[in-house]
C-alpha cells in the first residue's frame, strides 16, 4: 500500500533542510496546511453530500431532483452555497446574544473536530492519539452544548422544546455510540485510530468479519445510534420540521443556518467514516487471501477505498432516512434505554469473553 | 330536508332539549344555525339527528332578551359540539349561551365592534377599521348566567396558569394545513390542553352570500374546503335544487356521483400523502401525489379546474363531459387500484408509523357523536355516519359500496378507513362508468332564480365529514341566511379532549389523521 508519510515527510524534510527554518516556522506552516487541507475537504464533502443527497431521495421519491443549474444540476448546491453566504444575519428580538451567536460555532467545531480524527489513507491521519477513539467521542459531545444553546438562546418556544429534546436524545445515544465502539477496541487491543486501521489489514480482517456475531451487532447499533447521533430521520427529533418548524435552528439565517447545515452533513459523513474505520477497515481494502486477487487490490488508493466504504454507508444512511417516518420522544428514549444500551452491554461482555477464549477469527 | 321547526318555550327549553337528547335518542347535534329572524329577533335553529334511525329534526328557538342583551341556555352540557358552535353564534349574532363556560369570539377579533350577521349590522368601515396591531389576547374568558332576580351575571375564568408554559402551534406552521392556531399547555412534552382559535382565513363567505344571488354564491364553495369542492358545490346545488323542487336528468346524477368520488379519491390520496409527511417520511408522500396528479388530470379534461372545481350549477352541470372522460376515468381505476397496497408496504404497514399512529386521538364512539365528528375520523369510533348511505343524494341509493367502519376509535383506524374508502370509491365509480345515460347534462332555469319561502338543510357526504347546507328563503334572489355546516369545526372541538395527556408530537398526527382544511372551518 502507498504511505502517504512519504509526502508528509517530504514536505517536513523540505521546510526544515531546504528553507533551514526552524522548529516553530515549520510546524506552524505544517499546521497551517494541514488546516487548510482539512476545511477545504470539509467543505467539498459538504456540497457533495448534499448534492448527493437532493439526488438520492429524488431517485426514492420518484422524481429527478435538481436539474437546471449546469448540467444533471451539479452546480445547484454551489449556487445554494452562494445564496447561503450573502444572505443577511438578523438577530432575534430578545434573543441571548452571547449564546445565539457561539452556538454555531460550537456546532461546527464538533463537527470539524471529529472530522479531523478521520483515517484517510495508510499514514494520512490527522490526529492520531493512543486514545483516539476516547477523545473522538468526546469531541463529538461539544455538539450538544452547541444545539442546546441555539435552541435556549434564539428566545424560541420551538427552540426550547426542540433543545430539550436534542439534548436527552444526543446524550442517551452517546451511550450506545460508545459502547459500540469500546466492543471494536476490545479486538483490537488498541484505541488509537491508526492502529485500528492497522490491525484490519490483511485478508478477511476487517473486525467486522473477525469478531463476527458481536461485531455485527456492534455495527448495526452503531448506525443506528449514529444516525441518531447524527440527527438525522427516523431520528430527527430536535429538527422535527413538521412540530418544531425547524427546531433549534428556527431562528438563525445565512451562514448561522448554514453552519448548523453543514455540520449535519458532515456529522452524516463522520459517522459513516467512523463506522468505515472501526469496523470496515478503514482504507485497508478488499483482501480475501488470493494473492493475485490481494495485489490487485492493493494497487487501488486506500483513499478511494476509504471514501468508497464511508460514502456506501452514507448512501445506506439515506436509505434509512428517505424510507421511516419520525420516531417520537419517548420511543426513542425507550428505544435506547430499553433495548439499544442492554444489548449493547450484552454485546461487550460477549465480545470481551470471545476475545479471552480467542474465538474471533 | 324541508324543516319544520318544532318550537319550545323559553322556560322548558333546557329541560325538552335535554329530553330529546336522551329520551329521544337525538345524540348527534348536527349544527347550530343562528340567525336574525328580523321582527321575531334573534335565536337559533338546532338541527338533531337520531343516530340509530337518521331521523333528523330541528328545533327553533328564539332568543330571550334582557337589557340589550339576547340569550339562550346552552346545550354545551348536552352536546360537546355545542361548545364551538354556540361560540360562532355569539360571535356572529352576539347570542349569549348562559352556562357556557368559555363565551369568547371564535373567528372574528375579540376587539371587532358588532356582530356582523344582525341584519341591522352597520358595516361602515370606520366603526371596524383594519388594524394593523395585534389582536388583544385576554388570559379570561366569561361565563354568563341568570341570577335569581333574572339579571345578567358574568363570571371570568381563568384559561392560563402563571406557570403554564403555552406554546402557539400556528397560524403559521407547516403541518397545521392552514392557519389554525393550537394554543397549547404544555407540561414537558405533554399536553395539558389545546384552546383552539380559528378566522385566520375568515371571510364571510356566508354573509357575502346573503348579498349575492343564488347562482353568484355558487363560486364561493370551493373556496371552502377545496379538497371537497364538488361536494360542497354539491351541497349547495342540491339544497336550491331541492327547494326549488327541480327534476334532474339521470346523466346529471351519473356525472355528479362519479365526479363526487373522483373528489374524494383527490382528497384521500392527498390525505394519506399528509400523515406521511407530517411524520417526516417524505417518500411515502410524493407516492401518492403521484397518483393524485392522474386522477386531477381526468377532472381536469372536463371541469377545466385541479383545485378549484367550478362544475356542477343549479339545474345541473356547467358543461358536458369530456369525450375521452369515459375512456380516462376507466384507465385511472386501472392505474390505481395496485397502489393502494402499495400505500401501506411504503407507509401504512411500517412498525414506526403504526407505533405513532395506534393509541394516539382515541376518541370513543360516543364522544365521536357528541363532537359531531363525522367523516371517516367519525367511522373509526364505529358510528356510521356516512351521509350517502343515511340520507341517500345522486345515485348512492343505486350503486353498491360498502360503509367502512372499524372499532380502532384512533389515528390508524382512520388512515385504515381511508384506505379502504378509497377502494369504495374506485368501486362506486367502475358501476357508474360504463352506464352514463343519454340526456340532458343541465335543466335549463330562468335566468334570475328565485327560491320558495321555507328553510331547507342538505347534506352531502364530503372528503372528510357531513358538509351540509342551510338555506332560509324569503322567496327572494338571493338567500336570507345561508349557512354551511363546515366539516372540520368538529374535528378540531374534539381534538383537545383527544391530546390531552399525549405527547405534543401527537398533536400533529392526530391532525394529520383526523383531516381537516382551514378554509372549511373558517369559510
Amino acid at each position: 500500500m502507498f504511505d502517504f508519510n512519504i509526502v508528509t515527510t517530504w514536505i517536513d524534510m523540505f521546510l526544515r533542510q531546504t528553507l533551514g527554518l526552524g522548529d516553530f516556522l515549520s510546524i506552524l506552516i505544517e499546521c497551517i496546511l494541514v488546516g487548510v487541507g482539512i476545511l477545504v475537504g470539509y467543505a467539498m464533502l459538504a456540497i457533495v453530500l448534499i448534492f448527493m443527497e437532493r439526488k438520492v431521495c429524488a431517485y426514492f421519491q420518484c422524481r429527478l431532483g435538481p436539474m437546471r443549474v449546469g448540467p444533471w444540476g451539479v452546480f445547484q448546491v454551489f449556487a445554494d452555497v452562494l445564496k447561503m453566504l450573502i444572505k443577511e444575519i438578523f438577530f432575534v428580538d430578545k434573543a441571548d446574544k452571547l449564546l445565539y451567536l457561539v452556538a454555531p460555532f460550537l456546532v461546527i467545531v464538533a463537527s470539524v473536530g471529529t472530522f479531523s480524527f478521520l483515517p484517510w489513507n495508510n499514514g494520512a491521519v490527522v490526529l492520531d492519539f493512543n486514545v483516539g477513539i476516547f477523545l473522538l467521542t468526546a469531541v463529538s459531545s461539544i455538539g450538544v452544548v452547541g444545539i442546546f444553546m441555539a435552541g435556549w438562546g434564539s428566545n424560541n418556544k420551538y427552540g426550547v422544546v426542540s433543545a430539550m429534546r436534542g439534548a436527552v436524545q444526543l446524550i442517551s445515544y452517546e451511550m450506545s455510540l460508545g459502547l459500540c465502539l469500546i466492543t471494536a477496541v476490545i479486538l483490537t487491543g488498541t484505541m488509537q485510530v491508526s492502529g485500528i486501521v492497522e490491525a484490519q489489514t490483511g485478508p478477511w480482517n476487517w473486525l467486522i468479519f473477525r469478531g463476527h456475531i458481536p461485531a455485527v451487532i456492534a455495527f448495526v447499533v452503531f448506525l443506528v445510534a449514529g444516525n441518531a447521533e447524527a440527527n438525522r430521520g427516523p431520528f430527527d427529533l430536535a429538527e422535527a420540521e413538521s412540530e418544531l418548524t425547524a427546531g433549534y435552528h428556527t431562528e438563525y439565517s445565512g451562514m448561522g443556518f448554514g453552519f448548523y447545515y453543514l455540520a449535519e452533513y458532515l456529522n452524516l459523513f463522520v459517522i459513516s467514516g467512523i463506522a468505515t474505520t472501526v469496523f470496515l477497515g478503514g482504507w485497508a481494502p478488499v483482501n480475501i487471501g488470493i494473492d493475485a486477487f490481494d495485489s490487485v487490490m492493493n494497487y487501488i488508493p486506500g483513499i478511494v477505498w476509504f471514501l468508497g466504504k464511508a460514502f456506501a454507508v452514507v448512501w445506506l444512511l439515506m436509505w434509512v432516512r428517505w424510507t421511516f417516518p419520525r420516531l417520537r420522544i419517548d420511543q426513542i428514549l425507550t428505544l435506547e434505554w430499553k433495548y439499544l444500551m442492554p444489548l449493547c452491554l450484552l454485546n461487550l461482555v460477549l465480545m470481551t469473553i470471545i476475545v479471552a477464549f480467542g474465538w474471533h477469527f | 330536508m324541508k324543516l319544520n321547526n318544532i318550537v319550545f318555550d323559553k322556560s322548558s327549553f333546557a329541560a325538552e332539549m335535554a329530553k330529546l337528547k336522551n329520551a329521544g335518542n337525538f345524540d348527534y347535534l348536527v349544527t347550530i344555525v343562528g340567525e336574525d329572524f328580523g321582527e321575531e329577533g334573534l335565536g337559533c335553529i338546532y338541527i338533531l339527528e337520531n343516530t340509530d334511525t337518521n331521523e333528523r329534526v330541528s328545533v327553533k328557538m328564539i332568543a330571550e332578551k334582557i337589557g340589550e342583551d339576547h340569550v339562550i341556555p346552552t346545550v354545551y352540557n348536552l352536546w360537546k359540539s355545542a361548545d364551538l358552535l354556540e361560540r360562532e353564534v355569539y360571535d356572529f349574532f352576539g347570542i349569549k349561551f348562559l352556562g357556557h363556560p368559555d363565551m369568547r369570539r371564535l373567528y372574528l377579533r375579540s376587539d371587532f365592534n358588532g356582530y356582523p350577521f344582525r341584519k341591522d349590522f352597520d358595516a361602515d368601515p370606520k366603526k371596524n377599521p383594519l388594524l394593523l396591531t395585534d389582536e388583544p389576547q385576554s388570559d379570561y374568558t366569561v361565563e354568563y348566567n341568570l341570577d335569581s332576580e333574572g339579571r345578567l351575571t358574568s363570571t371570568p375564568h381563568r384559561l392560563f396558569d402563571d406557570d403554564d408554559f403555552v406554546v402557539n402551534i400556528g397560524p403559521q406552521h407547516p403541518s397545521t394545513h392552514g392557519v389554525l392556531r393550537l394554543q397549547t399547555i404544555l407540561n414537558g412534552e405533554t399536553v395539558k390542553k389545546i384552546y383552539p382559535h380559528f378566522g385566520y382565513i375568515h371571510r364571510g363567505i356566508e354573509k357575502m352570500c346573503e348579498s349575492y344571488t343564488y347562482p353568484q354564491t355558487l363560486a364561493l364553495t370551493d373556496r371552502m374546503d377545496y379538497l371537497s369542492a364538488m361536494m360542497n358545490r354539491h351541497a349547495l346545488c342540491g339544497v336550491i335544487e331541492e327547494a326549488m323542487g327541480i327534476e334532474l336528468s339521470d346523466r346529471i346524477l351519473y356525472i355528479r356521483t362519479i365526479m363526487d368520488e373522483l373528489q374524494r379519491l383527490d382528497s384521500h390520496l392527498l390525505y394519506i400523502g399528509c400523515c406521511a409527511q407530517d411524520l417526516g417520511a417524505l417518500t411515502a408522500f410524493l407516492y401518492s401525489m403521484r397518483d393524485r396528479e392522474h386522477v386531477l388530470n381526468c377532472m381536469e379534461e372536463t371541469t377545466g379546474g385541479r383545485l378549484i372545481q367550478n362544475y356542477y350549477r343549479i339545474g345541473g352541470l356547467q358543461d358536458d363531459i369530456d369525450v375521452n372522460f369515459v375512456a380516462n376515468v376507466k384507465a385511472l381505476c386501472n392505474y390505481i387500484k395496485p397502489y393502494f397496497q402499495e400505500y401501506m408496504d411504503v407507509f401504512g404497514n411500517n412498525v414506526i408509523m403504526q407505533k405513532r399512529f395506534m393509541n394516539v386521538g382515541f376518541l370513543s364512539k360516543e364522544d365521536a357523536v357528541s363532537y359531531g365528528v363525522t367523516g371517516a375520523s367519525g367511522r373509526t369510533s364505529g358510528w356510521h355516519n356516512d351521509i350517502r348511505k343515511n340520507h341517500p343524494y345522486a345515485l348512492y341509493d343505486k350503486v353498491e359500496f360498502d360503509e367502512i367502519t372499524n372499532e380502532m376509535c384512533d389515528s390508524y383506524g382512520r388512515y385504515l378507513i381511508r384506505i379502504e374508502e378509497m377502494k369504495q370509491s374506485v368501486r362506486i365509480i367502475e358501476q357508474l362508468i360504463d352506464n352514463i345515460p343519454a340526456g340532458d347534462f343541465y335543466i335549463k332555469q330562468k335566468p334570475i332564480i328565485k327560491v320558495p319561502e321555507g328553510q331547507w338543510y342538505f347534506s352531502c357526504e364530503g372528503s372528510r365529514g357531513e358538509i351540509g347546507v342551510y338555506l332560509d328563503s324569503k322567496g327572494d334572489k338571493s338567500p336570507y341566511r345561508l349557512k354551511f355546516r363546515p366539516m372540520g369545526l368538529n374535528h378540531v372541538a374534539a381534538m383537545d379532549q383527544m391530546m390531552r395527556g399525549q405527547k405534543v408530537a401527537d398533536i400533529i398526527t392526530a391532525g394529520a389523521a383526523l383531516d381537516f382544511v382551514i378554509p372549511d372551518i373558517d369559510r
